[in-house]
């Protein structure tokens, strides 16, 4: 069988650099354009799944494998962020019976 | 850096605490954990040592930084008397853990060596912020604010972690110190010039970290979250959070990028301005206490990051110094903004406007006049210790070379006069408005912890070389 790493180098690194930049764009722009709370949750992890890929993809060009380490971290944190912003989500639900963060202006200056 | 240890092994025993009936020891408990904390940090001075396979450093400035966490923390603590002993849904054990989890956070960003460490410390720090915040689980504000704050932050994250990735690919290491090596090697390469990965993955690590200590443009989310958060979390999240950001701010730009200094000092310089005239101007128009220390929060993220452009050797005692003074006073303006507006509760909500304060002197000597000298310390008047806080930051911008520095200087004097109006809006209230507040009663500790920080205050305003001479 084949080595990941080589698998990984039979598409250009620039290609890579390309699709993650474009994935985090479209991360950002859900993020800034969508109003339910979930939707902007996917957009944020959809930004740190395209910097897992990054990592991934220099670290194989590059034969080092740190990259593929903070990669681990990055999924692990991610885990521990979901289970804290779902818990925060489900209480607004359990409040206002919506999670349109349109709606959440109590808050104003 | 066995307080790294010691406050994970502390937060876990304070969970089993919160089975036992009497609540009444959590308090104590934690203070006294805090405190070996404490001494166990002071075990790495004068010490340069690698930790945990190179992945972080403690040396003495870290060790100080570390010290202004705890203090910070350990007073927070110590004026947390609210969290409901009596109430049947509180969970004291839970929230105390949970703020000695984010000192350990917050621990790992001033002294971390890889930037492994400095993500992981970040979101330590954060995602306990995020519970904080949104701990009033019955309050709209609260959990509107832990929403604002979650999403922010986790977006914030992202920005910052690309940013990771880029430079990586640029200089292929995490590692502080091998950025720097592999930045000069790849401006060797390029003839002097910046590549796009490592242009902005510079560009995108600075913007996330200017997002955790709330810069302007990036400032947007700060009031709100400030605002609804619970004022004993906020008063741990506008000191802890912020000198941590600061710090590791500080730490990765002077340290990996010191040579790219015109990729990130130049966008700064704009951020800068723009976060001392956002900050300032808005807080003038603030009616409410609680909002208005949310922008004056923002100001003081402006004064703190001028000393991380000027990149002086000065720069390590301003910024401690600054950040000591920043983080006292703020505390002291939480304690009386939290009892006040719970005596002043209109159909069981706290009152946070001005108005509130209205006569406060009357009654509550103690409490207007601490209240008062934090200000005029925010504020930077003389013989207070914001006084010389500014003084030290302005003189390092002052001794800067560059002329750029003497229109920050210009900028930022200015600002410090639109911020004595606001500041003084407080001091009004409480001296000269008419208006009626009963007699609080303060518990012991509280009152211990209010003149300790006051006599902090002047002392330092008075004798700054106590401690300036140590950083």
């Amino acid at each position: 069988m084949q080595q990941i790493p080589d698998v990984i180098r039979e598409i250009p690194l620039n290609y890579y650099v390309w699709f993650s930049a474009a994935l985090f764009c479209i991360g950002i722009i859900g993020v800034l354009t969508r109003r339910n709370a979930i939707i902007i949750f996917m957009s944020v992890e959809l930004m740190l799944n395209s910097v897992n890929l990054l990592l991934v993809a220099f670290s194989s060009y590059k034969a080092d494998p740190a990259g593929q380490i903070f990669v681990f971290f990055i999924m692990a944190v991610a885990a521990a962020e979901v289970a804290v912003g779902l818990a925060i989500i489900v209480m607004i639900y359990r409040n206002i019976q919506t999670i349109d963060v349109g709606l959440l202006n109590k808050l104003k200056w | 850096m066995n307080a790294i240890i010691a406050l994970s092994l502390f937060g876990i025993s304070n969970l089993f605490l919160g089975f036992l009936n009497n609540r009444k020891i959590l308090l104590p408990a934690t203070l006294v954990f805090i405190l070996i904390a404490l001494g166990l940090n002071f075990a790495d001075w004068n010490h340069e040592y690698y930790w945990f396979n190179n992945m972080l450093k403690t040396n003495n400035l870290s060790v100080n930084f570390v010290t202004i966490i705890l203090l910070s923390t350990f007073l927070v603590v110590a004026i947390s008397r609210s969290f409901g002993d009596d109430d049947e849904h509180s969970h004291p054990a839970e929230y105390y853990a949970i703020l000695l989890f984010s000192a350990v956070g917050a621990i790992m960003m001033v002294t971390f060596e890889n930037l492994i460490m400095l993500f992981v410390g970040l979101e330590i720090l954060s995602v306990s912020m995020y519970v904080l915040t949104g701990s009033d689980k019955r309050s709209l504000r609260s959990n509107e604010a832990a929403l604002k704050y979650f999403l922010m932050g986790s977006f914030a994250t992202g920005i910052l972690l690309f940013g990771v990735a880029l430079v990586y690919g640029a200089t292929s290491s995490f590692d502080i110190h091998g950025i720097a090596q592999g930045v000069a090697k790849a401006k060797e390469q390029m003839g002097g010039a910046y590549g796009p990965l490592l242009y902005s993955g510079v560009i995108l690590i600075m913007v996330g970290l200017l997002f955790k200590i709330s810069a302007a443009p990036f400032h947007f989310w700060t009031p709100d979250v400030y605002d609804g958060a619970p004022s004993i979390f906020t008063a741990f999240m506008s000191t802890v959070v912020k000198t941590a950001g600061v710090a590791a701010t500080y730490r990765i730009l002077s340290i990996s990028f010191p040579s790219v200094y015109g990729l990130w000092g130049n966008p700064l310089v704009y951020i800068v301005c723009a976060t001392l005239i956002i900050g300032n101007i808005t807080a003038v128009y603030q009616q409410s206490f609680k909002r208005m220390l949310a922008y004056s929060s923002i100001s003081h993220a402006g004064y703190l990051l001028i000393t991380v452009l000027a990149k002086r050797p000065e720069t390590n005692s301003s910024l401690l110094f600054y950040s000591l003074a920043y983080a006292i006073a703020t505390i002291t303006a939480f304690a009386v903004l939290m009892v006040v507006s719970e005596a002043q509760a209109k159909n069981g909500k706290a009152d946070e406007s001005f108005e509130a304060l209205n006569g406060l002197a009357n009654n509550n000597p103690l409490l207007a006049f601490s209240l008062t000298i934090s200000m005029l310390s925010l504020a930077g008047i003389p013989l207070t210790a914001g006084f010389f806080g500014k003084f030290f930051v302005f003189s390092d911008a002052f001794s800067n070379p560059s002329s750029l520095f003497k229109w920050i200087l210009v900028i930022a004097i200015l600002m410090s006069t639109v911020g004595i109006y606001y500041y003084f809006k407080p001091i009004i209230a409480a001296y000269m408005k008419k208006g009626e507040v009963a007699k609080i009663e303060l518990s012991p500790l509280y009152k211990f912890i209010l003149i300790l920080t006051t006599t902090l205050t002047i002392l330092l305003g008075l004798a700054p070389d106590l401690v300036k001479n140590i950083f």
